[in-house]
């Protein structure tokens, strides 16, 4: 599986709430959040794949690296027994309240001090975006503070060539795909639905009960200066969060008790048509399209 | 980690260095690639138009290219979109979006005429260089935003969705210059055009040469279908939901917008299922659409699909459970099971159709 001759891959995951699950309390307008459970977010297990298929093709290891709360160990367990080969956890209440940038900060240290470890990484990965932040901003931060290129939306790795150190992708763009060359390392935020996680083989399920996960505070992960992490860090701040407001005016309910569909489609359209007049000549003149 | 809850430190307390207050002017980064300014850019210059009305600032629009012919048209239709300024920075560099020369002319513009807002398109390239250019500038960045506002303070208030789309929060950047923020096409409506209005230009060198660029663009391949492009700007749209139950209930939705002369597409859940394709994802995380007609069936309304489809002119619900948030923003609404509800509707607007178009064709 590991082969120190190929290129060190680190993968960056987070641990989020099923956003499917969360419920916001209806009087009091808070998230209730027992309950719901945690998955690793789905945009960064494409990331994952992308990075362990590099490793199957090139050789190479994968480290995963995920920023979060102790409970983030199960993520990164997770992706053990895809058959990541090892996983660091950076947790510290200092990185409480973290915007894109404090977070970018923190990740890019870790990287560093996991380069310092285990060997200079060629590739990180991260998904296109998480489920919940739904930002898409620390990708390109970290790729900035470790002054890797960075390719977004990157859709298909058409080749990494280590001997004179490029890397060739197509990447997602308005109206159209670019293909791009550009020198490594690099930074590849990958595309959704370009591949599909693999099933854990048993020896990698086994391993990821046994691998240790290395558990990281901000000291260990040599990041000195707490100004830039956490909240103190975080040029943003949320001044407010709130539940919208409902208009003013709820839905018109078309009365469907006792009635047919069908009369009740009747009423549906004849509402529509009269708000919108010109839309039933449009749909009556020209009809289905072909 | 996010941005989450309401914060209580000293950064929550405008305390403004003495070198950034300076910072003035409203702008807009205006993408332009393949000859066409994307529509989102003329949206953020009729919001920035407000914010800097409100400041009583100039609003001004960057635009970068690789000819200078070029941006001279597109500082017009800036400038007939609301913009006072243009600054334009044209080199054969800029020829085709790369993140590293554009971060450096932004970087570069920034520090030059230090506006206190910027805003860009949450499209793939503007998310791209808003990260970037975020982060070389250690400045405040808020991605996706679905409302801005200026406060009383002369703050940016930022409004976006968080928690997966279940809460909206307002963020600020209090201290750092300029505060940057993001917005998805079609969460603004395009400002009305005033043909002949005109700006100032400024131009600006480029200071970046191609043997510094390390990304090349080998190619770029155009997308054959316009599908994706089409949902966003369709004058009516059909959706699902889970409520649909089943993939096999996606055609009732398919049928009816064909019926329409619409398009079609679904809520985050639908996707993730694989029941439609990604680029049919309407709200937060897919696109925001701004049709005159809107139908939801089997939707129940999550704030990440609401921010995504109140730029409806008429929104039409159809939905089993009475007490569903989206009864809180449509403004038709029917409590029926989606699927066979759609089936009716579908059959009784084929036959009034059919029933109408002789009489049309006659008259």
């Amino acid at each position: 599986m590991k082969d120190a001759s190929g290129p060190h891959i680190v993968v960056c995951i987070k641990q989020v709430p099923d956003s499917a699950q969360i419920r916001v309390h209806p009087v009091t307008n808070t998230i209730m959040r027992q309950g719901v459970p945690s998955i690793i977010n789905p945009y960064d297990l494409f990331a994952l794949e992308e990075a362990l298929s590099v490793r199957d093709r090139i050789g190479g290891e994968v480290t995963v690296l995920c920023m979060g709360p102790p409970m983030a160990q199960d993520a990164l367990r997770k992706a053990l027994s895809y058959g990541a080969d090892r996983a660091v956890l950076l947790t510290d209440r200092k990185f409480a309240g973290s915007d894109t940038l404090a977070t970018s900060h923190a990740l890019a240290f870790a990287i560093g001090t996991i380069a310092d470890k285990w060997g200079a990484p060629t590739l990180v990965f991260t998904g296109k975006q998480t489920i919940d932040g739904d930002t898409a901003q620390v990708g390109p931060g970290i790729a900035k503070r470790l002054n890797f290129q960075p390719l977004t939306y990157v859709s298909r790795i058409r080749n990494i060539d280590l001997g004179t150190g490029r890397i060739e992708v197509e990447r997602r763009s308005e109206g159209g795909v670019q293909v791009l060359s550009t020198t490594l390392p690099a930074l590849v935020t990958v595309m959704d639905g370009v591949n599909e996680i693999r099933r854990g083989s048993l020896p990698d399920l086994l391993r990821a009960s046994r691998t240790e996960i290395h558990v990281w505070s901000a000291a260990d992960a040599g990041l000195e200066d707490l100004s830039k992490c956490g909240l103190a860090g975080s040029p943003t701040v949320v001044k407010k969060v709130f539940a919208p407001t409902a208009r003013a005016e709820k839905a018109h309910q078309i009365t469907v008790e006792g009635r047919s569909h069908r009369d009740v489609a009747e009423d549906l359209l004849r509402e529509i048509f009269a708000k919108i007049p010109d839309l039933e000549l449009l749909t009556t003149t020209s009809g289905p399209r072909a | 980690m996010s941005q989450t809850s309401p914060q209580r430190s000293p950064a929550a307390r405008k305390d403004l260095p003495e070198h950034l207050k300076a910072y003035r002017h409203v702008w807009v980064f205006v993408e332009y690639e393949h000859g066409k300014v994307h529509p989102v850019s003329l949206e953020l210059l009729g919001e920035g138009r407000k914010l800097a009305d409100k400041l009583q600032v100039d609003l001004a629009g960057v635009v970068l290219g690789g000819s200078c012919a070029q941006l001279g048209a597109v500082a017009d239709l800036c400038f007939e979109s609301g913009a006072d300024v243009a600054y334009l920075v044209s080199d054969p560099v800029l020829e085709g979006y790369r993140n590293d020369p554009y971060t450096k002319v932004m970087t570069d513009l920034v520090d030059t005429h230090k506006p206190e807002i910027l805003l860009l398109g949450a499209t793939t390239l503007g998310r791209d260089l808003a990260g970037s250019v975020a982060t070389t500038l250690r400045t405040g960045l808020t991605a996706d935003c679905t409302e801005l506002a200026i406060d009383d303070e002369r703050s940016l208030a930022a409004t976006r969705p968080t928690f997966g789309g279940s809460l909206l929060c307002t963020i600020h950047t209090l201290n750092y210059r300029p505060q940057m923020a993001s917005v998805r096409p079609r969460v603004f409506p395009a400002p009305a055009r005033v043909p002949g209005r005109r700006g100032r230009i400024v131009e600006h060198g480029v200071g970046v040469a191609e043997n510094e660029v390390a990304t090349k663009i080998l190619e770029f391949l155009p997308d054959r279908t316009s599908e994706e492009s089409r949902l966003p700007f369709a004058d009516i749209v059909v959706a699902g939901g889970m409520g649909l139950r089943n993939q096999d209930n996606f055609r009732l939705i398919a049928e009816l917008a064909d019926l329409l002369g619409g398009e079609y597409g679904g809520t985050r859940p639908v996707v993730q299922k694989g029941w439609l394709a990604p680029d049919r994802q309407i709200g937060q995380t897919g696109k925001t659409i701004r049709p005159r007609l809107y139908i939801a069936a089997g939707i129940s309304g999550a704030i990440q699909h609401r921010v995504g489809v109140e730029g409806a002119d008429l929104i039409v619900a159809i939905n089993s459970d009475p007490d569903a948030p989206i009864f809180e923003f449509a403004h038709l609404g029917v409590v029926a099971d989606a699927a066979s509800f759609l089936r009716t509707l579908t059959t009784v607007l084929r036959e009034r159709i059919a029933h109408l178009a002789p009489i049309r064709e006659a008259a």
